[in-house]
């Protein structure tokens, strides 16, 4: 598909063709009352040069991951891309195709959303994977609507504490239209994980949704939040932010899940500040149709060669209509292919090396900030991310460090008022040895 | 798509204008799709069914057939409550298109008063109304 702009020649052969004289005669069947008459509200164009001067200026004004150490995850990973994923990525096939309606001219496009969603199946041991959605929030409140689809008439979801805070605004927006009520579970202060001691007295639960690893970082015991909701004939809708986790510990499938929802950016998409993100979303088969989104399915032509083609579309809006599983049709393609050359190219076994090689990291900086002051806050095992009590006068000593280049963690008051002086820290394969001593170094100096 | 001639509408069931066939001489009766909602649909894939025990009033939606291209709710033809539903659609949905009046019934209700069956389409009133289609 071209996108070429028009010559004035082209509007005046175009308009003459359909025998108006002009672009205004044109739209003259739109009522005066229907049209925006003021001009865009844009700054004026610039030139090439005064575009990438003001751009370059722009950069110059922000820090970011190359000119600092950074110790954050809290949901978006710094790890590294492999050289060939921007480079069979950035191929126009892929940055420029087009919605793959039409199974006979997208046979590749499909492909490649195939392949994806059988990885993703398969990474998070689910029968079933979508095309993707727009990232981890909205694939969590997706995945506890369709719950409540399935849930026949119950009305309540219980969220854990311990999700990621956006994720649950997220929720709580999706959910704020509707009849149906979010319940928080509480974490447990001594090991950060879930606290499920309540789920017996809220009835009328449709699914509980956990984050694992959670947002503390802990991972959690699904299987026994699987075993309770079944118990109470509710779903277990089980949501990550930190898919590489998956390549150490039980994938939530195994541990009795229902539904998997999480975000994919740590798979080969770069953080670009925060978006765009990789919404994974995968079910039993036996929930497929009530499963949002897109789903592309593997199926033979006429002549019994095999082929790809949009699937179970009957329950998408074109066709259901205020009846559709989703008001979302579309699916981040680009990024779920990023995800998919990924996986591939990592394989399981490279999988598994680089979860523990993360796993490791974080031990080490975790060791390292214990020497510096800080203390452990929970009991619970970690992947990549770990909570510490800052000692006695950090937050100044933090601003300090971030002016010598490093990012040292994430401040846990802001999203829960009672963690005031915690951190969450992070140290995946591209925290350096070095990198992780000096921040101690100048801890320790500081204090 | 087949030519109204070719359309099967067999003399001894009851019709209404949603396209949906009733066995009006058994008790409960039996219901489905005509030959002409199966044809107009397409290919079937999946047959939603509710759940047996469940009462609906006339006009509410108590199934839903999927074919390759379209949705189509079924709606009761009478007031009353789902005795049955015929679960053999749910590995061979396919039923429906095959054989819409016989191993493709959708539901067996039983109506609130049997009286209200006869307010239905006969075959001639049914046929009369796909003519003027």
């Amino acid at each position: 598909m071209r996108y070429l702009p028009h010559t004035e020649e082209d509007v005046a052969a175009m308009l003459e063709r359909i025998g108006v004289s002009s672009v205004e005669d044109l739209f003259a069947g739109i009522p005066e009352s229907c049209r925006s008459l003021r001009s865009m509200d844009l700054p004026r164009p610039l030139s090439e040069w005064d575009l990438i001067a003001r751009m370059e200026s722009m950069a110059a004004s922000i820090s970011g991951g190359a000119s600092h150490s950074v110790f954050l995850g809290a949901g978006s990973y710094s790890h590294y891309i492999p050289a060939l994923i921007p480079q069979l990525l950035g191929r126009s096939e892929f940055t420029t195709a087009y919605t793959p309606y039409q199974p006979e001219v997208s046979q590749g496009t499909l492909q490649a959303i195939f392949e994806y969603q059988t990885l993703t199946a398969r990474l998070l041991g689910m029968d079933v994977a979508n095309a993707s959605m727009y990232d981890g929030a909205s694939a969590l409140a997706e995945a506890l609507l369709m719950a409540i689809r399935l849930g026949k008439g119950r009305r309540k979801v219980a969220l854990s504490s311990a999700i990621h805070p956006h994720y649950r605004q997220v929720v709580a927006t999706y959910f704020s239209p509707t009849e149906f009520e979010v319940i928080e579970l509480p974490y447990d202060p001594e090991t950060g994980v879930t606290d499920l001691s309540t789920l017996a007295d809220i009835g009328d639960l449709a699914a509980i949704a956990l984050q694992s690893p959670n947002f503390f970082g802990c991972i959690e015991d699904l299987q026994r939040a699987a075993d309770l909701a079944h118990g109470e004939k509710a779903l277990l809708v089980a949501c990550f932010s930190e898919p590489l986790a998956f390549g150490l510990i039980k994938n939530p499938g195994i541990q009795g899940a229902d539904i998997v929802c999480g975000e994919g950016q740590s798979l080969g998409i770069p953080q670009s500040f925060g978006g765009p993100g990789l919404g994974m979303f995968a079910c039993r088969m036996a929930h497929v149709r009530n499963l949002p989104g897109r789903v592309v399915g593997q199926t033979k032509d006429m002549d019994g060669k095999r082929g790809f083609v949009l699937t179970l579309s009957t329950r998408e809006q074109h066709i259901r209509r205020e009846k559709a599983t989703s008001n979302i049709c579309s699916n981040q393609g680009l990024c779920a292919t990023a995800s998919a050359m990924y996986m591939a190219c990592l394989g399981a076994t490279g999988f598994r090396k680089l979860a523990a090689l993360n796993r490791d990291k974080a031990a080490y900086l975790k060791k390292r900030l214990e020497t510096a002051g800080f203390t452990p806050l929970f009991k619970s095992p970690v992947f990549n991310e770990f909570c510490l009590k800052a000692p006695e006068g950090f937050s100044k000593i933090r601003k300090k460090l971030m002016e010598k280049g490093m990012v040292a963690g994430l401040g846990l008051g802001e999203f829960y008022p009672e963690l005031e002086g915690t951190f969450l820290f992070c140290a995946t394969e591209t925290a350096s040895a070095a990198s992780m001593d000096r921040l101690a170094d100048a801890i320790r100096e500081e204090i | 798509m087949k030519e109204i001639k070719d359309l099967i509408v067999p003399e001894n069931l009851s019709y209404t204008d949603a396209h949906e066939w009733m066995d009006k001489d058994a008790t409960p009766s039996r219901m489905g799709i005509t030959d002409y909602a199966q044809d107009q649909l397409g290919d079937v894939v999946f047959v939603e069914l509710p759940e047996p025990g469940t009462r609906l009033e006339k006009g509410e939606v108590c199934a839903t057939v999927e074919s390759v291209k379209a949705v189509s709710e079924i709606y009761m033809p009478v007031s009353g409550t789902v005795t049955g539903v015929n679960t053999e659609l749910e590995d061979r949905p396919e039923l429906v298109n095959s054989s819409p009046y016989g191993d493709g019934w959708i539901l067996e209700i039983s109506a609130d008063d049997p009286a209200a069956l006869s307010v239905l389409m006969d075959h001639r009133a049914y046929l009369d109304m796909l003519k003027g289609l």
